[in-house]
């Protein structure tokens, strides 16, 4: 298969600015050129879900705007210079100094420059993160790695109870805000409390909390496993790795017992939570049944075009909780070869002995082309980005944008996580089908 | 001085045009400085993401109906391609047309591509896109990765050509080479004035090639010039290769927008004899005035325009006179390309308001017909002079000057900075649409919208209250130019 891609679904690896913006109060410092931020800020924030700049993203990040005075004799005075004035103009608590292409090509020697600065006491630490060298899931994990590495100091004693959630990458999985509080709502609704870095109320002191947990739960695939185990190393904290993100009652249930006898929780708290959730789940279900059922308008089959971690979870909830049949699962994170087969097994592990064939390709071109062959014989549910809107409507299916870039939906504290997460999910999938032929 | 088509690809502003994206001072001053050449860049000590030329190219290139593009680059250089795609399903729709993706592949470029060179990659792409695509033309987009490590681009380019029997072009817009992301569209027009368009094979005279974006306004551009005897031919975006190959037929070219068109509408004069219209912006009154008139003086219609101006003036005398009274001594801050900075100051100037400062994104002491563009000599003729600035987006001085000018209204154009703004508790206006503004009717209309947007400012200020600047209380007690490397500037604070 050609190395190519088209109709990207993710960004190179400088996309991992707004895994620092996603930190309240924490600033990238861009070392690259004049685009680099405005370009990947379209796919990641602009055109996925209306994601806007929030408090110092956009035109307000730092930059050097590397030009050819920079590539041809060096960026590092330009560098030290511009973070030297970030100090004084910009107001934030972290700072993060973000390399593209072109310094990392001409070799600046950006961890020196850096070092400086962390000697005389400021909160600021970097990573070189050329577009080159991978996707923003992959910078995501990096930015994470390097605060661990060069910010985080280890914790005087362990907070019992106290839980830092990672899952979800910020702005490149489009309903990361809403999620984080779900994820949050559903870990403390047994005992727990959650810490995460991320969204509106977390911050610099969230983070300075982390290496204090009790465990780390990673809630993902593969993005973050680096991290935990950092984690671990580093702070001896242990974690649970969680694959699938938790949407619909099988899955959520699941999560819960499970996060529940990690940390020695009574199992008699986490059914009795089960228990009042499904109630209300179920409470809306069985009206919403009616039209589901009756009007013959419910998909039977589906295909999802996402991450790993929204192609898993929403495949589970339809395929376990909706009576949905998998068709294709198209993987388009970039997930990397040392864990495919393990996401590819996950796809293997659905209610009454259903698989799911899975792709890995970030090519969006190559997915349509397959969309075409596949023989559907009723109209199918598309869950992918808004670039399927064109093939969907050529196949006759019913489409969703739930992964990046959402172009076509507005997201702000919506979530199809955990129960509630799920009736939405519910509500939105059959708002597309009522839309279709009105 | 000529634009050079002999060579492969666009000279950039900076050198071509001495173009700059660092000056604080007054029009009568910027004027002054161009006309006697002694306009200087002068660099900031802090600055903040702007954009490339590279994303200007793509977003044009991507709405040629039946071209492709190979972006020759690691995938990240590929992330403004949704923001075209969404602008393009917009252009489709206002055409009620069959909604389709814009056609583009990245070449995805690895680590090993910049140890090993990207030539095979490259290849790859221009194959996939022959294939997928069936394109009448590809066109190969630079990237700084590309750039740095060297690709021989174009004999790569030569060869895919002999084999597949189409133009495979190159686009040369390394985001390093220049601050002015503008000259991503003299990329786009240098490699279709070298490669696409050919001789005439006869004259069309009625014909105008109109130079623009989206052309929301299509139908009253046709009407209007309907009334001139003349038809007009939007370029480039919504046009396919072969349209475009025939603008060397037009009768004269004009254009929305200086600094778009200017390098395509002298290209095609120099090349081919096609006049390019050089006036005033048709936006505010006097504007389409002036690009009507300089129109008709070029094709022989200038009575049919003053006709259709005496007709026009007379239609929205009652509404102009309203919107005037209404407008009438508000405080605003204007904020765009210089092209568009610089006609919509006069326009605003004409509703009676008082345009207390003026930013441009950047600014050509000279166009590519060799002179001062006509905008900014308007201004600089009028008796009151304007405080004015350029920037490439400077987002900590724009903000800076906002808190302290504290205009009534803030006017920009181009993405990522009225929400700004906007956060600051300012009625503000994003000129998304160039054909805002445009002739009788939508001069008017505009006029109706800043009224609107003057009469309930709720958002603005509610938000103001509830959010916090990024900013230092520091950076705000300080003058906005400060980091701007300007020999005047230091002279004066030494003196004071």
């Amino acid at each position: 298969m050609p190395q190519v891609v088209e109709q990207i679904r993710h960004v190179c690896m400088l996309g991992a600015f707004e895994s620092v913006l996603a930190i309240k109060r924490a600033v990238p410092i861009i070392h690259a050129g004049p685009g680099c931020g405005a370009k990947l800020w379209t796919t990641l924030g602009m055109q996925n879900g209306c994601q806007g700049s929030g408090y110092v993203g956009g035109h307000a990040i730092p930059c050097t705007n590397a030009s050819e005075q920079e590539v041809v004799f060096g960026g590092s005075d330009r560098l030290r210079e511009v973070i030297g004035n970030t100090f004084d103009v910009i107001d934030g608590d972290l700072f993060v100094v973000m390399t593209g292409c072109t310094s990392d090509i001409v070799g600046d020697d950006v961890g020196e420059i850096t070092r400086k600065f962390q000697r005389q006491g400021k909160p600021i630490v970097y990573i070189e993160s050329g577009g080159f060298k991978g996707s923003n899931l992959e910078g995501h994990e990096l930015v994470i790695d390097a605060i661990i590495d060069q910010y985080l100091k280890p914790a005087k004693e362990v907070e019992k109870g106290l839980v830092n959630i990672w899952s979800i990458v910020p702005y490149q999985n489009t309903f990361w805000s809403g999620d984080i509080e779900q994820l949050k709502g559903l870990v403390s609704s047994i005992g727990l409390k959650p810490n995460v870095i991320f969204g509106y109320d977390g911050g610099i002191e969230a983070l300075n909390k982390v290496p204090e947990a009790q465990f780390n739960l990673l809630i993902s695939p593969w993005v973050g496993l680096k991290n935990v185990k950092k984690l671990e190393e580093k702070f001896g904290t242990p974690y649970l790795h969680y694959p699938a993100l938790p949407i619909g009652p099988t899955e959520t249930a699941k999560f819960l017992r499970t996060v529940a006898e990690f940390s020695g929780i009574s199992s008699s708290v986490v059914e009795e939570v089960i228990q009042r959730q499904e109630e209300r789940y179920y409470y809306y279900l069985e009206r919403a049944a009616d039209n589901m059922l009756e009007t013959r308008l419910l998909p039977r089959r589906f295909v999802t075009i996402a991450d790993s971690i929204y192609a898993l979870g929403i495949s589970r909830f339809l395929t376990n909780d909706l009576g949905l049949i998998p068709e294709k699962q198209f993987i388009t994170d970039g997930t990397p070869l040392e864990y495919q087969n393990s996401v590819a097994a996950e796809f293997r592990n659905f209610t009454d002995d259903i698989v799911a064939e899975t792709v890995f390709t970030n090519d969006g071109g190559f997915v349509e082309e397959e969309l075409r062959k596949i023989k559907f014989r009723s109209r199918p549910l598309i869950l992918g980005s808004g670039w399927e809107r064109v093939v969907s409507k050529d196949i006759k299916g019913y489409h969703l944008s739930i992964a990046t870039p959402v172009c076509d939906h507005m997201v702000l504290s919506k979530s199809y996580v955990g129960y509630d997460g799920s009736l939405h999910l519910t509500e939105d999938i059959y708002s597309v089908v009522l839309d279709d032929f009105q | 001085m000529a634009i050079n088509l002999r060579r492969s690809e666009a000279v950039i502003r900076e050198k071509r045009l001495k173009s700059v994206v660092g000056y604080q001072g007054s029009i009568k001053d910027l004027a002054n400085k161009s006309q006697s050449g002694c306009l200087k860049n002068a660099r900031r000590g802090f600055s903040q993401a702007a954009n490339c030329s590279s994303g200007c190219a793509q977003g044009h290139l991507s709405t040629i109906l039946d071209a492709a593009v190979v972006n020759h680059a690691p995938i990240g250089c590929a992330a403004d391609v949704i923001g075209a795609n969404t602008g393009f399903r917009w252009g489709q729709n206002i055409r009620n047309w069959e909604k389709r993706n814009v056609r583009i592949i990245n070449t995805n470029m690895t680590e090993s591509a910049t140890v090993f060179g990207g030539g095979k990659l490259l290849k790859e792409g221009i194959r996939e896109a022959y294939r997928r695509f069936n394109p009448k033309a590809i066109f190969v987009t630079t990237s700084c990765a590309s750039g740095i490590i060297g690709d021989d681009v174009e004999s790569i380019l030569r060869e895919e050509e002999e084999d597949l029997g189409i133009p495979v072009v190159p686009v040369f817009c390394e985001g390093f080479r220049s601050q002015i992301w503008a000259t991503g569209f003299d990329a786009v027009f240098h490699a279709l004035l070298t490669r696409i368009v050919k001789p005439p094979e006869k004259k069309r005279p009625e014909m105008v090639n109109v130079i623009n974006f989206t052309a929301s306004a299509r139908e009253y551009v046709k009407e209007m010039f309907a009334e001139l005897g003349l038809v007009p031919q939007f370029g480039i975006p919504y046009s396919t290769i072969d349209q475009i190959s025939r603008m060397s037929e037009a009768g004269a070219t004009i254009s929305i927008c200086g600094t778009l068109g200017g390098y395509f509408g002298n290209g095609l004069e120099q090349k081919f004899g096609v006049p390019y219209v050089t006036t005033l912006q048709p936006h505010g009154i006097s504007g389409i005035d002036n690009w009507l008139r300089n129109l008709g003086k070029v094709l022989g219609k200038e009575k049919e325009v003053e006709d259709y101006i005496a007709k026009q003036k007379i239609l929205i005398k009652p509404e102009l006179d309203e919107i005037k009274s209404k407008l009438k001594g508000k405080r605003v801050v204007v904020g765009m390309g210089p092209s568009f900075s610089h006609n919509y100051i006069r326009l605003l100037e004409d509703f009676g308001m008082e345009v207390v400062w003026g930013m441009a994104w950047h600014f050509d002491p000279q166009h590519d017909h060799g002179g001062l563009p006509h905008c900014t000599m308007e201004l600089a003729k009028k008796e009151r002079d304007i405080p004015a600035s350029v920037s490439d987006q400077q987002n900590h001085e724009v903000l800076n000057l906002l808190n302290k000018l504290k205009p009534d209204i803030y006017i920009g154009r181009h993405p990522g900075l009225s929400v700004w703004a906007t956060k600051m508790g300012i009625p503000t206006i994003m000129v998304s649409d160039e054909y805002s503004a445009f002739g009788y009717k939508g001069t008017i209309d505009f006029g109706y919208r800043i009224i609107d947007v003057l009469t309930n400012n709720s958002f603005a200020r509610n938000l103001s209250k509830r959010i916090k600047l990024p900013y230092t209380d520091w950076w705000f007690e300080q003058e906005p130019f400060i980091f701007l490397d300007d020999e005047e500037l230091k002279k004066n604070a030494a003196s004071s």
